[in-house]
């Protein structure tokens, strides 16, 4: 077969008509079925045949500087997209360099699919040469994981990974190949490996009686309050939930990675809830009478201890996956089924009701917290990180993609950076995965290379994947990178500072020089120390014509606030101290 | 020595202290159809290794489905576990149906194999052991003997106490683990849901057949 036999005229003619290729061929075709047009990899011995065979295919391939990158970067694109993401390894190191990017998407439920090489099936076992049992290794981190070592198998397995990376609850599938099915052949045809169709879980179903108690809970409530999360974007519910909340004027809530299933700015939304929720966020759940979850897990960052969690309210669960009910919290009422498609069935059963007692009272909690927040101060001479995040907000209109990395930042950007849509913050959520937003956002560019994309990483993080400014180069892709430098790995230092007598062990951190460390690569950047800069700064990056990186010198010693220290009860949070006549506090005049 | 035996423990509950938390541990009894493939008795493992329960005894083997193979699974775990526990198997892409039996009218049995040191003169004894015991010798050789016992838990574990009461005649034991299987019509419901066979499964065949299992289940008692 020519090298462009099915790059040409006859492109999709492999997608219709059997046709015998190899197995490296195989599997790109296979890709091209399902719509691939981007996957992210890097390539070595047991993956060459695959890689040799890229050329024929309408695909466009991302070179990485580390496997962990090509993961992220899959999972980026999908978190952007929607669709699945696909990321490719060759065997032994580069597969399991994978695997903290797949236990990222296992965590927060995102649907990639991560292809790797393997030594050949003759010597599968031996010990040979960058050979790794990856099936065993990431069989507790995937949603299903395939080893194939014939030709034949690949269509079909390809074909049923996509599909359980999408169906249901999303996640991680990997699909690893021997090297000699990578170079046999085999009949391809795409629609006989087409898989069969998804087998529903028996204990997802959606009863008429949990229907009739969750709408007369919700008729009889006085305090409740919309739980929202993930499963709404996931589910694309965005709006049978914002006309649930209409309809019924009940504020809502959301959890870190459910930011953007409901505007920021609609009045009943009361922002993130949890360890760093603000606090009448809180207090309104644990005075709640009524929580309604809809596609969140009661993940112990957002409950607090589970004894004295909203002790008040009886609880309705609407969950695609039965395995999450009564896990972390006991509800009342399980509505187990796609969000949408519930909230479809339980709408017409939803009547107008009156809330203003119930939201005039959150409203007296909240006080004037927000009137007092650090972004409000004036210019004292201090650059905080909620200044620089609040500005890039308002600078970009909150129109921005922003892909955060885990700490301290990724806790000010989900406070001050206001998302109103779906898909527009990107961020670790459950495993927390430091190094994870340079890579992220560079999979979300390309998901999306109309919009703008910012990374907003620590210091630290940065520097776990910070090899990825090379990619950007290559790529020759346009993203804004704004690292907030503190000297510290903050988060863990505000923990050691709470509660480890201010022993900052191991925190403190020497970093190189990050404007010299972008022109090492040929990308433009700025150091920022005041917040006067902040404005000008971002707008040079907005308007330079490449990558441009901002390395914000901001305090050293500052802290989330306010937060629930782990094991404490949701409305039991340490505030801002008093004592600092710039920040404000529960307890000031 | 009846059938209920089995039942009983099958949800014989009992508690234990964990930290400063007292929380209902019992035996949940899990049977499963799944895939006849490679890895696949590792991702059902996985998931009870993964959860930090122990796996009290475990059985596969053919069923009567091409390409499913049967298991039934015993461990301990808070009563309200078993809930999750199904719902976790369920999502394992190669587990096809899961059934938890606890406390439902069911047989269980497990087969042993006893090796025995005895000698011509001493087989007598052992013999009218295993005549009480209604066993079976399957190997006889000098020194020794193999006996095949079926039952329940405790009827095996009876046989064992009795052989080595005095003299240490036990030279191995090997135990199958548990088999379960729903008294009565179950099976149709299992075919219904692996979508088959689902002539026999009205709500007043389901209404006789239950009737049927509680004389049957009356009878054996």
């Amino acid at each position: 077969m020519s090298n462009q036999a099915i790059n040409t005229q006859a492109s999709n003619a492999h997608l219709t008509t059997p046709t015998r290729l190899t197995g490296a061929e195989i599997l790109w075709a296979t890709l091209v079925g399902e719509g691939v047009t981007q996957v992210f990899g890097y390539p070595g011995g047991a993956i060459l045949p695959v890689y040799d065979a890229l050329r024929k295919f309408p695909i466009h391939h991302t070179l990485v500087r580390h496997e962990q990158g090509a993961a992220h970067m899959a999972d980026g694109y999908s978190r952007a997209s929607g669709k699945v993401g696909v990321a490719i390894a060759t065997s032994g190191p580069g597969a399991t360099n994978l695997v903290t990017g797949i236990a990222t998407a296992m965590l927060d439920s995102i649907p990639i699919v991560c292809i790797t090489g393997n030594v050949s099936s003759k010597i599968l076992g031996t010990d040979a040469f960058q050979e790794v049992d990856i099936t065993g290794i990431t069989l507790p981190v995937t949603k299903h994981n395939f080893l194939i070592n014939r030709a034949e198998d690949i269509a079909p397995a390809v074909r049923l990974a996509f599909q359980i990376a999408k169906s249901a609850r999303p996640g991680p599938v990997l699909v690893d190949i021997t090297k000699d099915a990578q170079q046999a052949t085999a009949l391809f045809d795409f629609e006989a490996a087409k898989p069969r169709p998804v087998r529903p879980h028996p204990m997802r179903k959606i009863e008429d009686s949990g229907l009739a108690h969750a709408a007369e809970l919700i008729r009889n409530a006085k305090r409740p309050v919309i739980l929202a999360g993930h499963g709404i974007i996931e589910s694309g519910a965005m709006e049978q939930v914002r006309t649930l909340a209409e309809r019924t004027q009940i504020p809502v809530a959301l959890t870190l990675l459910g930011l953007g299933a409901f505007p920021a700015s609609h009045e009943l939304n009361l922002g993130m809830m949890g360890m760093h929720g603000e606090s009448w966020v809180n207090h309104a759940i644990q005075e709640a009478d009524l929580l309604i979850a809809c596609g969140m897990r009661f993940d112990d960052r957002v409950t607090g201890t589970t004894a004295t969690y909203a002790t008040k309210a009886k609880k309705i669960h609407i969950e695609v996956d039965p395995s999450e009910i009564n896990k972390n919290i006991k509800v009342d009422v399980a509505l187990v089924g796609d969000l949408s498609e519930v909230l479809e069935q339980l709408l017409p059963r939803i009547a107008g009701r009156d809330g203003s007692a119930w939201l005039k009272t959150i409203d007296s909690i909240k006080g004037d917290a927000a009137v007092r927040d650090i972004k409000n101060l004036p210019d004292l001479g201090h650059l905080y990180a909620a200044h620089v995040i609040h500005d890039i907000w308002r600078i970009t209109n909150g129109n921005a993609i922003v892909v955060t990395d885990v700490g301290q930042h990724q806790m000010w950007e989900a406070q001050y950076y206001h998302h109103e849509l779906p898909r527009m913050l990107i961020t670790s959520g459950g495993l927390g995965t430091m190094g994870f937003a340079l890579p992220a956002a560079i999979g979300a560019k390309f998901a999306c290379p109309e919009k703008e994309v910012w990374v907003i990483a620590g210091d630290g993080g940065f520097q776990m994947t910070a090899a990825e400014l090379a990619t950007i180069v290559q790529e020759k892709i346009k993203i804004n990178i704004a690292i907030i430098n503190n000297g510290f790995l903050g988060m863990v230092r505000q923990w050691q500072q709470f509660f480890y007598d201010s022993n900052y062990e191991s925190t403190p951190l020497i970093s190189p020089d990050f404007v010299k460390l972008a022109d090492a690569h040929g990308i433009q950047g700025l150091t920022v120390r005041t917040r006067a800069e902040v404005a000008g700064a971002v707008d040079a990056a907005r308007s330079a014509n490449g990558a441009f990186l901002l390395n914000f010198m901001v305090e050293k010693e500052e802290s989330v606030y306010p937060m629930v220290s782990a094991g404490s009860a949701l409305h039991e949070m340490i505030r801002r101290p008093g004592s600092d006549p710039l920040l404000e506090s529960p307890n000031d005049k | 020595m009846g059938e209920e035996a089995g039942n009983l423990s099958a949800f014989h509950f009992f508690t234990r202290s964990l930290g400063h938390l007292e929380r209902i541990i019992m035996l949940h009894t899990f049977v499963a159809y799944v895939e006849d493939l490679p890895g696949v008795l590792t991702r059902v493992a996985s998931l009870f290794r993964r959860l930090n329960i122990n796996i009290n005894s475990l059985t596969v083997g053919r069923s009567e489905r091409v390409g499913l193979s049967r298991l039934t699974l015993v461990c301990e775990a808070s009563g309200e576990a078993g809930h999750r526990i199904r719902a976790s198997l369920f999502k394992l892409e190669n587990v096809v149906d899961v059934d938890d039996i606890a406390g439902a009218p069911s047989v269980t049995r497990e087969l042993a194999l006893i090796k025995v040191a005895a000698t011509p003169q001493t087989r007598s004894q052992v013999f009218e052991l295993v005549e009480v015991f209604r066993a079976r010798i399957v190997d006889l050789a000098p020194e020794s003997l193999t006996i095949e016992m079926t039952g329940v838990e405790s009827k095996i574990e009876g046989l064992i106490q009795v052989l080595n009461e005095g003299q240490d005649r036990v030279l191995e034991i090997c135990r199958s683990g548990k088999l379960t299987m729903r008294r009565g019509h179950h099976t149709s419901r299992v075919l219904k849901a692996m979508g088959a066979g689902s002539e026999d499964s009205s709500e007043a065949d389901g209404a006789m057949v239950q009737a049927l299992e509680d004389t049957v289940a009356s009878d054996t008692q």
